[in-house]
């Protein structure tokens, strides 16, 4: 199990927000400059801690939703109602206001560049934001590794990347799934993804491809147990699991 | 004192002093794990220690509920920064387990199924600081949560609370495990806020 080694202390850095990049009506994207940035591998995450004017701090956990670029960094947003740390970074957070932030963090949720082994992307909600960098970083090395990516959502308004997402990329095979409510236009019933439907999107086991998961937690858990039952090893499956509470 | 974000006011200041640093309070069971849920037939587990010399010890399920088991309310706190308070659990002590094995080992490497490994001193393990847990809230645990069983180590950083675990490996050389590999603190813990190697 290669994996990226982190060496030395993980520092706070002070990051300030570039641009705001509005994704849904309750998630946004935050560009953030973050001088001295070591750089990333797509799938990794950072902490990142607000400090009140009386010295109180918060900090949560939050995947990075594009590969390394120079001092830039982005995250993907969700809005928790009562979250008091997305409450703010999809709120009141303004351009040129700092933010601490460190990493990266987590060396087995990620996808190296280098890697020729198709690529089996499913992302629930909001779990897509890891797999997108993972998405864009195929993209920004030129990679011919194939991607396919499954993504569950509710509605169509709430399909995060929707317009980048849409344009046809070589080597990359969409599929949605939605769960409450179909787009206009296209015919069936909203239903939940099921075996049938990675069956289809997944790729071969022989293709000896990795999948990547993410999304909440009984999401993750159903489709770690379909891909296992479709007999993909369980070593070629990696998962990440957001808590009902996680913001 | 950090970097003033500005307008951030946060919740309620609760000073909770069951809190550590950096943690918030959660009333959910958040799960963390870096593949499919190993679903472990109880006909076939086993738990194994091995010391430095090579010796070993083994228990079926079965022989794991026989032993004299301990009912115990703690707090756990995770990495991810949610902490849970009085959570209920059944387990037997590591230390009943050890025994009178010979060892001069310091330090054990837990072994899971499904590959998971995560390194701790052997005496975080003793003197009723650890336990092989098999209920959770008065039910047999479920996969999701570790089950048939898990690492208990409450003091530390709830990875170091091995779920789906298998064996002790018992050693004179601390071997980072699974995440430790990747950055996370050989020690782990959250009174310091030792998330990352170097905290």
């Amino acid at each position: 199990m290669a994996r990226t080694a982190v060496s030395g202390r993980l520092a706070w850095r002070v990051a300030r927000l570039a641009e705001i990049r509005q994704e849904t009506a309750t998630a946004r994207t935050l560009v953030l400059d973050v001088p001295g940035w070591p750089g990333h591998l797509p799938g990794q995450h950072v902490d990142v801690r607000l400090t009140a004017a009386d010295g109180y701090t918060a900090q949560r956990s939050y995947s990075l939703a594009a590969p390394s670029d120079g001092d830039r960094l982005e995250l993907t947003v969700q809005r928790v109602p009562g979250g008091e740390v997305s409450e703010h970074l999809t709120g009141p957070y303004a351009v040129g206001d700092p933010v601490e932030i460190r990493g990266p963090i987590g060396g087995w949720f990620v996808w190296r560049p280098t890697d020729p082994a198709p690529v089996l992307l499913v992302a629930g909600g909001s779990g897509v934001v890891p797999l997108m960098a993972m998405i864009r970083a195929r993209r920004a090395a030129g990679s011919r590794a194939l991607f396919r990516l499954v993504y569950s959502v509710r509605t169509p308004a709430d399909l995060y990347y929707a317009t980048e997402l849409r344009k046809p990329y070589a080597g990359l095979d969409v599929t949605y799934v939605y769960t409450r409510e179909l787009p206009d236009g296209v015919a069936g019933i909203p239903r939940r993804l099921s075996v049938a439907t990675l069956n289809t999107a997944s790729w071969p086991k022989d293709f000896g491809p990795t999948s990547y998961v993410c999304g909440p937690t009984a999401f993750v858990e159903t489709v770690a147990d379909a891909l296992l039952a479709l007999g993909h090893s369980p070593h070629s499956i990696r998962t990440e699991r957001f808590g009902p509470s996680r913001d | 004192m950090g970097v003033i974000t500005p307008g951030f006011t946060g919740r309620a200041r609760g000073d909770n002093p069951r809190l550590p640093p950096g943690q918030y309070l959660t009333e959910d069971f958040p799960v963390l794990s870096a593949g499919p849920t190993p679903r472990v037939h109880l006909d076939k587990w086993e738990f194994v220690i091995t010391t430095e010399k090579g010796e070993k010890r083994s228990w079926s399920f079965r022989d794991l509920i026989a032993l004299p088991s301990e009912k115990f309310t703690v707090d756990i706190h995770c990495v991810t920064q949610w902490s849970k308070l009085d959570t209920r659990w059944r387990g037997v002590p590591v230390a009943t387990l050890l025994g009178d094995l010979d060892t001069e080992a310091d330090y054990v490497l837990a072994h899971s199924y499904g590959g998971y490994t995560t390194n701790l001193p052997l005496a975080d393990l003793l003197d009723g600081q650890a336990w092989i847990a098999y209920e959770y809230n008065g039910k047999p645990l479920t996969p999701e949560h570790g089950g048939p069983a898990r690492l208990l180590v409450p003091h530390l950083y709830f990875w170091k609370s091995a779920k789906w675990v298998r064996g002790l490996e018992l050693a004179t050389k601390d071997e980072p495990g699974f995440w430790e590999s990747s950055g996370y603190h050989d020690y782990g813990d959250p009174w310091r806020e030792q998330r990352y190697q170097g905290d």
